[in-house]
C-alpha cells in the first residue's frame, strides 16, 4: 500500500461510530454502539500521522503504545494490533467501551490539534472484538514460576489488571470476590447496553486460562482478614482492590422513602440480579413502566442510571443536576447518547426533600434552581439556591447518584492499615504501598469513585511493586 | 455450591439445615448473618447464622417459609445444595457481662436469639429466655434455649402451651415482679421488636434488636439496607443488624420493608401454582 502523506492523512474524516437507532435502543438493553467495520477500521487509523513524539501515550494512564497498534490496524493486521495493545492493558474490549479517551488519549492527539481525534478508542475497541471473535484469543504465557502468592481483594478493574501482571511475572495469584459473580463494577454497575457482560466474562476467561485463580462469595475482612492472608493462608503480599463503597445519600429529608434508591442498588438489581426478568428471576425492582423516574446527580453513573430507568419503560425519565452541563463529570458520549435517548435534563436544579404519603411512598420532589457562583474547590463553579424558585415535581422512583464513599469493611478489620479523613486508603503514589507491610491498594478504595482505567493504571502500578517486593523481600 | 448435609423441620413451616461452610463456621460470632442465593435465577437473602460446628465445618440456618424463596428454600432436603452461601457478615453482637440479660425469641427470631444467649452466657451473664410463639406446634429450640437458661419461659398466643400471653407480657410481668433486668435482646417479627422496645424503655433498660431490612450485597455497597437509628441513616450489613431497639424508626422498616409486596406475592402465587403443576403430573405418572 501506498504511504500517506500527512497532508493526506489529514483531509480523511474521523469515522463516526455505527450505533443503534436511538428510538429503538431505548426499548433494550443490548450494546448502544455497534462498532467498526474493518475498512473503517483501517482508513481511521490511517489518520493517525505516526507523530515521531507520540502524545497520545502520556495521555494513557497505562501508556498504551497507541502510535504502534494503530500502526499494525492500519496495514490490516489486526492481531497484531491487540497484541501491542495487551502488552501494557490486559482488557481492550472493556477500556475500548468504557474509557474517557475524550480527555486522556484522544485529547493529546496531535491530529485533534486541527481536525477531530484519532478514534483512539473506537480503534482499541475493534482490534479486542477481532481477535475475540476470530477465535485466536492470544493468552500470555507466563513467566517460569516464582513460587510467590499474592492476593488480591476484588475483581474489579484495578484487581484484574494486577491479577494479570503478577500471573504474567510467574507469581501465583487469587483474586477474592463478595458477590457472586466476577468483574466488580464491571458488572454489577456499568449497564448492559455500555459493556456487555459477555465481553467481562470472556475477559476474565483469559486471565483464568493464564492460570490466574478466582474465588467468589469470599468477602475479606469477614471470611479471611488481611492479616490472615499474610499469616496462615501464606501469602507474600495482598492487593486491595476493593472499590468504592457506601453510596453517598443526599441527606435531604424523606431520602429513605420506599421508592428511593441508591444507583448502586438500582443498578445492581437490574444489572447484577437481572431484575428486569422478573418473575423469571427471583430479585425485584419497583416497576418504572409508565412512571416518573428522576436520578440525581451528573456522573456516569447517573447516566447509566437514567438510561436504565428509560430502558424499563419510564414515562420520564429525568437527570437532575446542581450545576450545568459544561461542569458535568459524566463522558460528553454519554450524555449525547442519554438525550438522544430522550432522556430529560433539569440542570441547575437540586432536591430540597422528598414526599411520600402515610406509608412513606415516594410520590414528589421539591427542587430548587439555582444560579452558578465562583469556583469552589473542585475548579467548578459553585451552585447557589435562587430564593422563591421553589417548585415540587411529580416522581415514582428516584435514584441518587451522586457519588460513593469508602467501603468501611477493610478498616474495620485492618485497623492498621491508615486512612484517609475521608475513608479511602492512604499510599504511596508511586508504589500503592500501605502503611501495612505487604499490603497494597489501588483503585476507587484509594481515590474514591474514578474510571475503570485509572483502576487499572493503579493495579499495574501496584504489581510492578508486589513484584519488586515479593521477590526482593525489601519493603 | 454448598451442601445441606442435615435438614429438617422444627415446627410446621420452619426447617433448620446444616450447611458445610467451614470456613464461615470457623469465623462466626452470634449476631452475624450469611446471605444465601439457591441457584442461578435465585435473589440474594440474608439469614442469621443459628448455630455453627466446627468439628462437622458446619453451620445452621433456620428458615421460615414466608416468601418464594424462603419457601424453595424449604423444599431443599438433606444432600441438596444452594448455589452461594456468603458470610459472615454484619457485626457480631456486642456481648459482655452486663449482669442480668434476657434474652427474647419471637416465632423463627429464636432461631437468632438463641446464639446470643449463649453467648451472654459464656460471658457470666444471669440469662433469662423468652421464647415466643403463636402456639405450641410452633415452639422451636425449646431443650437448647432452657439448656443455656438461669430461667426460661415458653410463651404462646393462644395458651396452648406454657405462659398464655404474648412475650411482652412475659418480660413485663419480671420487671413488675422487681427483678432486676440490666440487658435484653429481642428478636423476632418488627411488632414484636417494636413492642419490646416500648416495654423497657420507661426502666431505661439496653435494649438491642437485630434488623432484617431488604439487602443485597451485605458489604455496604447497594445501601438497601438502610434503617433510621437515632435520626441517621445505617447500613444494616456493616453498622448492624443489631441497633439500640429505643432508637430505631420500626416505622420506616416496616414501610421499606413492603417494598415489594405485590412482586413477592406475584413471584409467590408464581411458584405456588408451579408446584401445584408439578404435584399433578407426579400424581398422574404414579
Amino acid at each position: 500500500m501506498k504511504q500517506l502523506t500527512p497532508k493526506e492523512r489529514m483531509k480523511i474524516p474521523r469515522h463516526a461510530m455505527i450505533e443503534q437507532d436511538p428510538q429503538v435502543r431505548n426499548r433494550n438493553f443490548e450494546e448502544v454502539n455497534l462498532g467498526y467495520a474493518e475498512q473503517m477500521a483501517i482508513e481511521e487509523a490511517q489518520r493517525c500521522l505516526q507523530c515521531p513524539k507520540p502524545t497520545c501515550v502520556e495521555g494513557c494512564p497505562v501508556h498504551i503504545q497507541i502510535k504502534d497498534f494503530i500502526a499494525f490496524i492500519a496495514e490490516g493486521d489486526f492481531l497484531g494490533a491487540v497484541k501491542k495493545i495487551k502488552e501494557d492493558n490486559a482488557l481492550p474490549a472493556i477500556c475500548g467501551r468504557v474509557c474517557p479517551q475524550e480527555e486522556q488519549c484522544e485529547q493529546a492527539c496531535v491530529v485533534g490539534k486541527r481536525n477531530d481525534p484519532v478514534a483512539i478508542g473506537y480503534l482499541e475497541r475493534f482490534v479486542a472484538d477481532y481477535e475475540r471473535n476470530s477465535g485466536k484469543v492470544d493468552i500470555p504465557v507466563p513467566k517460569p514460576s516464582t513460587g510467590k502468592r499474592v492476593a488480591i481483594v476484588g475483581s474489579g478493574p484495578a484487581g484484574l489488571s494486577c491479577a494479570n501482571d503478577l500471573c504474567q511475572l510467574g507469581h501465583e495469584v487469587t483474586v477474592f470476590e463478595a458477590l457472586h459473580e466476577l468483574g466488580g463494577v464491571l458488572v454489577y454497575g456499568i449497564p448492559e447496553f455500555r459493556l456487555p457482560k459477555a465481553i467481562v466474562r470472556k475477559e476474565i476467561d483469559g486471565l483464568k486460562a493464564m492460570g490466574v485463580r478466582f474465588e467468589t462469595d469470599a468477602v475479606i475482612g469477614r471470611i479471611t482478614t488481611v492479616d490472615e492472608l499474610l499469616g496462615e493462608e501464606g501469602f507474600d503480599a495482598v492487593f486491595l482492590g476493593v472499590g468504592a463503597g457506601l453510596p453517598w445519600f443526599m441527606g435531604i429529608p424523606g431520602e429513605n422513602m420506599v421508592g428511593v434508591y441508591s444507583a448502586n442498588e438500582f443498578l445492581t438489581r437490574v444489572n447484577l440480579m437481572k431484575a428486569y426478568e422478573f418473575p423469571n428471576y427471583d430479585s425485584p425492582i419497583l416497576d418504572c413502566h409508565d412512571k416518573n423516574v428522576a436520578v440525581f446527580g451528573g456522573g456516569n453513573t447517573a447516566m447509566d442510571a437514567v438510561r436504565t430507568a428509560k430502558r424499563l419503560g419510564a414515562r420520564n425519565a429525568y437527570c437532575i443536576y446542581r450545576r450545568s452541563e459544561r461542569e458535568m463529570p459524566a463522558r460528553v458520549e454519554e450524555v449525547k447518547h442519554a438525550k438522544e435517548e430522550g432522556i430529560q435534563f433539569m440542570l441547575l436544579t437540586s432536591p430540597l426533600e422528598f414526599l411520600g404519603d402515610e406509608n412513606e411512598w415516594l410520590h414528589a420532589v421539591r427542587l430548587i434552581k439555582m444560579e452558578l457562583g465562583e469556583p469552589d474547590d473542585s475548579g467548578r463553579r459553585r451552585p447557589i439556591p435562587i430564593k422563591g424558585s421553589e417548585y415540587e415535581l411529580s416522581i415514582d422512583i428516584a435514584i441518587v447518584a451522586i457519588g460513593n464513599g469508602a467501603n468501611p469493611l477493610i478498616p474495620q478489620t485492618t485497623p492498621d492499615i491508615e486512612m484517609s479523613k475521608r475513608g479511602t486508603i492512604v499510599v504511596d503514589e508511586e508504589t500503592m504501598k500501605t502503611s501495612k507491610k505487604g499490603v497494597f491498594a489501588g483503585g476507587d478504595i484509594v481515590t474514591g469513585g474514578a474510571t475503570v482505567i485509572l483502576a487499572m493504571g493503579a493495579g499495574r502500578k501496584a504489581a510492578q511493586a508486589i513484584d519488586q517486593y515479593i521477590t526482593s523481600g525489601e519493603w | 455450591m454448598f451442601k445441606i448435609i442435615n435438614a429438617r423441620f422444627l415446627a410446621e413451616n420452619i426447617k433448620m439445615f446444616e450447611i458445610e461452610a467451614a470456613k464461615i463456621a470457623k469465623k462466626r460470632k452470634a449476631g452475624q448473618f450469611v446471605i444465601i442465593r439457591i441457584d442461578e435465577h435465585g435473589e440474594r437473602i440474608p439469614l442469621t447464622i443459628a448455630d455453627s460446628n466446627l468439628e462437622k465445618g458446619t453451620i445452621s440456618l433456620i428458615v421460615q417459609g414466608v416468601g418464594k424463596t424462603t419457601k424453595e428454600l424449604n423444599m431443599k432436603e438433606t444432600g441438596d445444595t444452594i448455589l452461594d452461601v456468603v458470610g459472615p457478615l454484619g457485626k457480631p453482637s456486642e456481648i459482655e457481662n452486663f449482669g442480668t440479660a434476657v434474652s427474647v425469641g419471637g416465632g423463627v427470631g429464636t432461631a437468632i436469639a438463641y446464639p446470643t444467649a449463649v453467648a451472654l452466657k459464656e460471658a457470666g451473664n444471669y440469662v433469662i429466655t423468652i421464647n415466643g410463639a403463636r402456639s405450641k406446634d410452633l415452639v422451636i429450640l425449646e431443650d437448647e434455649m432452657k439448656a443455656v437458661s438461669d430461667e426460661s419461659y415458653v410463651t404462646t398466643d393462644d395458651g396452648s402451651y406454657g405462659f398464655h400471653g404474648f412475650v411482652t407480657q412475659k418480660l413485663q410481668e419480671l420487671i413488675d415482679q422487681g427483678k432486676k433486668i440490666d440487658f435484653v435482646l429481642a428478636i423476632g417479627p418488627i411488632p414484636m421488636m417494636r413492642a419490646i422496645a416500648e416495654v423497657t424503655r420507661p426502666y431505661k433498660i439496653k435494649t438491642v434488636v437485630s434488623l432484617n431490612p431488604i439487602m443485597i450485597d451485605g458489604t455496604g455497597m447497594c445501601g438497601g439496607c438502610r434503617v433510621i437509628v437515632n435520626g441517621k441513616t445505617q447500613f444494616a450489613c456493616v453498622d448492624g443488624p443489631e441497633f439500640d431497639a429505643h432508637a430505631v424508626d420500626f416505622k420506616n422498616l416496616v414501610d421499606r420493608n413492603r417494598t415489594y409486596a405485590d412482586l413477592e406475592k406475584k413471584a409467590l402465587e408464581k411458584f405456588e401454582h408451579n408446584c401445584h403443576l408439578v404435584e399433578k403430573i407426579n400424581e398422574l405418572e404414579k
